[in-house]
């Protein structure tokens, strides 16, 4: 047998090390495999420390913008003061919980004049470990009914969707990531075309003739016609319009505040909508090929 | 010789060992902030502690062998925290070249000087960038811009935030 000089070891080991990863990355492409039970072993043993890690920096969070930003501000005397930063810090505690009640309470306001719409609430505990792929992780998974290409939401608009359900946490593709898109439509003009994401903080908008007129600041809201998200949700407004090639190059800001997300609503299910909304035109229309079912009914 | 280090033959670099664990724990304590940290602090999106903590012990432990197996370890975790659209390997290639370098370079280099860090840091978060778009580019077929100035920016923040992080990591060692 050969013998590899001890200097090429670790060169040896490199190339070996990198073929095994290509190879890798090559049958995921091939098979269209995702590693899930890698990402299942990962996720599961990395999210309890990002739920216990999201909840601590909040609280910290608090504190700093609270009650560190503010400490310097008064001048009264040293006793005063003490008792004063123990006020301002239960102060600062109650208005986190103030404003996370607050949060909450938009949250079921919006869920409860959207009752025919199965949802559930969640929090976001952790973002993609990289800049590679503009995902949110959260605190609720396929134990909680959500399922793969569940629609995310919050009410101010739409967030994106669920890519990966694992049991007791999922993964969100928001809007703005350059794979991510959502059936959409001009809510003056009814124009419609496929708004997605370029990995930036503005969406764009395709495939609307240059003939077509679209003002600055319209409303763009869902069609419905994805499958996943109902009709007439926000997705943003528009930023930006420049005359293209054949389409208008259209950039879209989004409705919700994609980069401060804390609580999200996940659709539960489009097809029950969609058979409400068959009984309603008297339409019946066989389910999509690939629509998920409906899942266990589990609300917060 | 003091327990904590040894002299490589010819090199005279110190070889840093560290406490039990230490690498363990802060590898998925970078993990967990750099998926934690953005959700309240948009901006540190930027930061890529699980590479700077890959550079950290890289150039420490100085053996090419460790560097690239932990670099190998930490972006396969990166990958797998980071969704299905992000196959496995992206980062684990990337960074598994960058803990080679960094073990390979941290041998013949003295590399304890901040500003030395600093340089260090920024050249291997740019190569780090220029490999995931080569393997985007060349092994998925997703075309990616080779330089932006964000890239800059983002290099120059991590070797800012790498030479406090090296310091407060520098800790960790055996005395």
């Amino acid at each position: 047998m050969v013998a590899i000089p001890s200097r090429h070891k670790s060169l040896v080991l490199l190339a070996g090390v990198i073929v095994l990863q290509v190879l890798m990355l090559a049958v995921q492409i091939k098979r269209d495999s995702e590693g899930r039970l890698i990402r299942v072993w990962t996720v599961g043993a990395v999210s309890p420390f990002e739920r216990a890690g999201s909840y601590g920096f909040g609280w910290i969070r608090d504190i700093w913008r609270h009650y560190f930003a503010l400490q310097n501000t008064t001048k009264e005397s040293e006793q005063i003061r003490r008792e004063n930063d123990a006020l301002k810090l239960q102060i600062t505690q109650l208005q986190g919980k103030a404003a996370e009640a607050d949060r909450l309470a938009a949250l079921l306001n919006f869920r409860q004049s959207q009752a025919s719409v199965p949802m559930i609430g969640a929090r976001v505990i952790g973002t993609g470990a990289g800049t590679a792929s503009l995902t949110i992780q959260l605190d609720r998974g396929e134990r909680d009914g959500i399922r793969k290409n569940m629609g995310v939401i919050t009410p101010d608009g739409v967030v994106g969707k669920v890519v990966e359900a694992y049991p007791n946490a999922s993964q969100v593709l928001l809007l703005t990531d350059k794979e991510s898109g959502v059936g959409a439509m001009l809510a003056d003009s009814r124009v419609q075309g496929p708004v997605g994401g370029l990995g930036e903080p503005l969406l764009v908008m395709k495939y609307v003739p240059n003939d077509d007129t679209v003002n600055l600041g319209e409303r763009v809201i869902t069609s419905g016609m994805d499958r996943i998200f109902p009709r007439d949700l926000p997705v943003g407004t528009v930023a930006e319009i420049k005359p293209g090639n054949q389409f208008k190059q259209i950039r879209v800001k989004p409705a919700a505040n994609l980069e401060r997300l804390e609580e999200v609503l996940v659709l539960l299910s489009l097809r029950s909508l969609e058979m409400k909304n068959e009984e309603n035109t008297g339409d019946p229309q066989p389910p999509p090929p690939g629509a998920p079912n409906p899942p266990r009914a589990a609300k917060r | 010789m003091n327990e904590a280090f040894d002299i490589r033959g010819e090199s005279h670099i110190e070889v840093h060992k560290f406490r039990t664990g230490a690498i363990i724990i802060a590898t998925l304590l970078a993990l967990v902030i750099q998926a934690s940290f953005p959700i309240h602090f948009a901006k540190t999106a930027v930061l890529d502690l699980p590479l700077l903590v890959t550079i950290y012990f890289g150039l420490s432990r100085r053996n090419p062998s460790t560097g690239l197996l932990l670099g190998m370890v930490v972006g396969l975790l990166q990958d797998s925290l980071s969704g299905p659209k992000v196959p496995l390997g992206l980062y684990g290639i990337a960074k598994t070249i960058i803990g080679y370098l960094a073990s390979s370079i941290g041998a013949r280099l003295d590399t304890e000087h901040p500003a030395a860090r600093f340089a260090l840091t920024a050249t291997f978060f740019v190569a780090h960038q220029g490999l995931i778009v080569l393997t985007r580019r060349i092994l998925l077929s997703q075309p990616e811009p080779w330089f932006s100035m964000h890239l800059v920016g983002a290099a120059l923040a991590n070797a800012l935030v790498a030479v406090f992080l090296f310091l407060l990591l520098d800790r960790l060692r055996k005395n």
